[in-house]
């Protein structure tokens, strides 16, 4: 191979064309869709309807942003302004980062990841996709009959007792949502367990799969504690009894511990996914394997297990005793080290590799550098002194944007770019998405660097008046704002374009490793034809460069 | 390695190898959701902990108005219910047909016994204003003797507590109830499945399963019986 700087590898395109069959076109009609089993199809469901809702979640911010152009509130009342953030919060949490991954990427990969022809239990797979689009569309019910305006946590006694808004019906719908993920995690843990081919031994799979299965173990266990919290919120509101409310003897902490409890795992649900897709990522582009494997793999699982143990830090200020501060504050600490491990061990993946600046890496490296940067303002958070001052200011919201967007969203873009070809057959333009990667990269940064600082100088959260002195940063963030809404546009337009117009890929254009790279683009709808057996190790490069040394490949 | 021509069984499905992956594969599925229900009850427990804890006479007083001749008589009905189900399963394993249904009749006439008591119970806490809400009445927990009652009588703003023991009695045990009822209606269709003879050939997946679901029902009542009926029974002195 010559001295190149892609390592994109398309067949001849003069002669290249989609394989005869696969899962698209194998069977025709809407029915074949709405009553699919096939994993790969429920994938590119559930892809439709989180781009449709992720849109609404930024329109909302477009909103906020454009309210917080002037120090005056000028633009929405304020009751519309706390449902601004608080739609915004709920439909990106529960109906965009939380299945993004998962439900799309790893419900399509998984299967394939470990071998085997669908995930465990695809009905409950299909079941779980329409859990999501009616909790999505309880939520916009919600919505259009006037919103809500409590603050995606909820918080109590605002949303029992106070509020007039239709609390009940968005706890519905998040409630509804909640089981739709707790199917998928359920599905994915069975899966990993039960279904991998011959040879695929646990310390074999893809850290993309040990990713899955540390998010579902916190799925599968977090969620149902957010489920009774709704349902008691719910119970509250319509009986009016105490449980939550202080003048009837009940308590608004015992709402935030069990809130928290579920929503703080929660954020490891959203990132560890991402992590895995960062994990593939790196080591295609390197062409190098991933560093430390069983350090990553563990890592992940460790996330999942001390996830759990932190969830008070997002109640310092709230009257929980200084002792219980003080532990949640140190175990805080701890649960910054297996995220660092990982992204030590990404860089030294890097190190001595063979690098290359395709779309999904450029995605790639702003994760790790954005991701540091929200995961180091966690730790600062995670210090009492520093959370007193900075909690319920807009450097939190600066801190969990930067890992939530800066990190997760360009996770799910660069796995969704990574795995386009293998999804769909077909190559998106390069420059174009390139050039989107890098105005999402600018405008991030213009967006929500600024956040730190207005935070840091004491701007409230959820506010949408300001003193005058702040608002120079705060049309730097808009402006980010618009720019980023401009990288998020390009890729939904390039993307639905490749589907007609894009180059042909083949099996594997990005010559890289993993079960799902040996099989046809758009993969079959069982995606093996035989039983595949495995006897070599994850991210083998040599393997790879062994079996493709003789190989032909025909597509058509 | 392809597909051996060996016997294909029609529950078989396309994307497990085996039958016997297919089947430990549910289990395991069945296994894990009950754990995210064990997650989802979890709640409601730690709530009943704590407010135990803070208001621990009005949580006597209250908990004194559940019936244990009742509450005992359930758990009976439950495990016995239980034990069918348990007969059930094997009856379905060694392909008695017959056996099976009865069992599996016998399980749902044992639960829907359970529901039953249980209106009769909250029928009950409506009659006495005990049922959380506008209409509450503490008059009984501040006023005990005018009632007939030996109970230490709570000052006001105790009494007021007795309303959060309802509250957690009403959503623990109506919880457990929606989970019966909805194991009931599961019941009523593996039934009439097995009249047809769908689990007489050694497809015994949905009967094991729904078994371990509803013997996770049953363990979920073992601890509210005597979390909400036994204990409390006596105020501190």
């Amino acid at each position: 191979m010559s001295e190149s700087n892609t390592i994109l590898k398309l067949p001849d395109q003069r002669t290249a064309t989609m394989p005869k069959r696969h899962y698209i076109n194998n069977e025709d009609g809407l029915l074949s869709w709405l009553l699919t089993g096939d994993h790969k199809r429920i994938a590119m469901l559930y892809l439709m309807s989180i781009t449709v809702f992720f849109f609404i979640g930024g329109a909302f911010a477009g909103l906020i942003r454009l309210e917080l152009l002037t120090p005056q509130p000028d633009l929405v009342s304020s009751d519309t302004y706390n449902k601004l953030f608080t739609m915004h919060g709920i439909i990106m949490v529960f109906l965009f980062l939380v299945p993004s991954v998962p439900a799309t990427i790893g419900n399509f990969l998984i299967p394939i990841m470990v071998g085997a022809k669908d995930l465990a239990f695809p009905k409950i797979n299909l079941l779980s996709w329409y859990l999501y689009v009616i909790a999505g569309i309880t939520i916009l019910t919600a919505l259009v009959l006037g919103g809500v305006d409590t603050g995606w946590t909820f918080t109590t006694p605002l949303s029992t007792h106070y509020l007039n808004t239709h609390v009940l019906t968005t706890a519905v719908g998040v409630f509804i949502a909640g089981f739709s993920s707790i199917f998928t995690g359920l599905n994915f843990i069975v899966t990993i367990h039960r279904m991998r081919a011959p040879g695929m031994t646990w310390f074999r799979m893809p850290l993309f799969c040990w990713a899955h299965y540390a998010a579902s173990i916190l799925m599968v266990l977090g969620t149902p504690v957010l489920a009774i919290t709704l349902v008691l919120v719910a119970l509250e509101r319509v009986f009016g009894i105490g449980v939550f409310d202080p003048t009837k003897g009940g308590d608004p902490i015992l709402f935030q511990h069990l809130f928290w409890f579920y929503s703080h795992p929660a954020v490891y649900i959203m990132i560890l996914p991402g992590m895995g897709v960062i994990s593939e990522v790196i080591s295609t582009f390197s062409r190098k394997r991933v560093f430390g494997y069983t350090a990553v793999a563990f890592s992940s699982v460790a996330i999942a297990l001390f996830g759990f143990f932190v969830w008070a830090h997002h109640m310092f200020i709230m009257g929980v005793s200084n002792y219980s501060a003080l532990v949640f504050s140190l175990l805080t600490m701890l649960v910054a080290v297996p995220s660092a491990i990982k992204i030590f061990n990404w860089t030294f993946t890097l190190q001595k590799g063979s690098i290359t600046f395709e779309t999904p890496m450029l995605y790639a490296f702003g994760f790790m550098g954005l991701f540091t940067i929200g995961g180091l303002t966690g730790v600062f958070l995670g210090a009492l002194g520093m959370d007193i001052q900075l909690t319920e200011t807009y450097f939190i919201v600066a801190h969990f944007h930067f890992v939530m967007v800066g990190g997760m969203l360009m996770a799910f873009l660069a796995g969704v770019h990574f795995w386009w070809p293998k999804m769909t057959g077909r190559m998106y333009p390069e420059s174009l998405s390139k050039l989107a990667a890098v105005t999402t990269f600018i405008g991030f940064n213009l967006t929500f660097l600024p956040q730190f600082i207005v935070g840091y100088l004491g701007m409230p959260r959820r506010y949408h008046s300001y003193p005058a002195e702040y608002q120079v940063l705060n049309v730097l963030s808009t402006a980010g704002a618009t720019v980023l809404g401009v990288g998020y546009m390009l890729p939904v337009l390039y993307l639905a374009w490749s589907l007609k117009y894009g180059a042909i890929a083949g099996n594997n254009p990005w010559q890289a490793t993993g079960l799902e790279w040996q099989i046809q683009s758009p993969p079959l709808t069982p995606n093996f034809i035989e039983t595949p057996i495995v006897d070599y190790e994850a991210y083998d490069y040599e393997w790879l460069a062994r079996k493709t040394e003789q190989e032909v490949t025909t597509v058509g | 390695m392809h597909e051996d021509h060996h016997e294909v069984l029609p529950q078989h499905l396309h994307h497990f190898a085996t039958e016997e992956q297919q089947r430990e594969t549910g289990t395991f599925g069945m296994w894990l959701f009950l754990l995210t229900e064990i997650m989802f009850f979890g709640g409601l427990f730690f709530a009943y902990l704590l407010f135990r804890n803070w208001y621990y006479d009005a949580f006597v007083a209250a908990s004194n108005q559940l019936s244990i001749p009742l509450g005992a008589f359930n758990t009976v009905m439950l495990i016995s219910s239980g034990f069918c189900m348990a007969v059930g399963v094997w009856a379905a394993e060694v392909r008695k047909q017959s056996l099976l249904v009865i069992m599996l009749i016998l399980t749902t006439f044992f639960g829907l016994v359970f529901i039953g008591v249980k209106y009769v119970e909250y029928k009950e806490k409506w009659e006495l204003h005990h049922i959380p809400g506008a209409h509450f009445d503490v008059s009984q927990f501040e006023n005990p003797a005018a009632y007939g009652l030996k109970e230490k009588p709570l000052a006001p703003d105790m009494a007021e507590k007795t309303q959060v023991f309802f509250f957690l009695y009403f959503a623990m045990t109506g919880m457990h109830a929606l989970h019966m009822i909805i194991g009931v209606g599961l019941l009523v269709w593996l039934i009439l499945r097995a009249r047809r003879g769908a689990f007489s050939s050694g497809y015994v997946a949905p009967i094991e399963n729904f078994g371990l679901y509803w013997h996770f029902v049953d363990i979920v009542w073992l601890f509210l019986f005597p979390l909400l009926y036994l204990i409390n029974r006596h105020p501190l002195h």
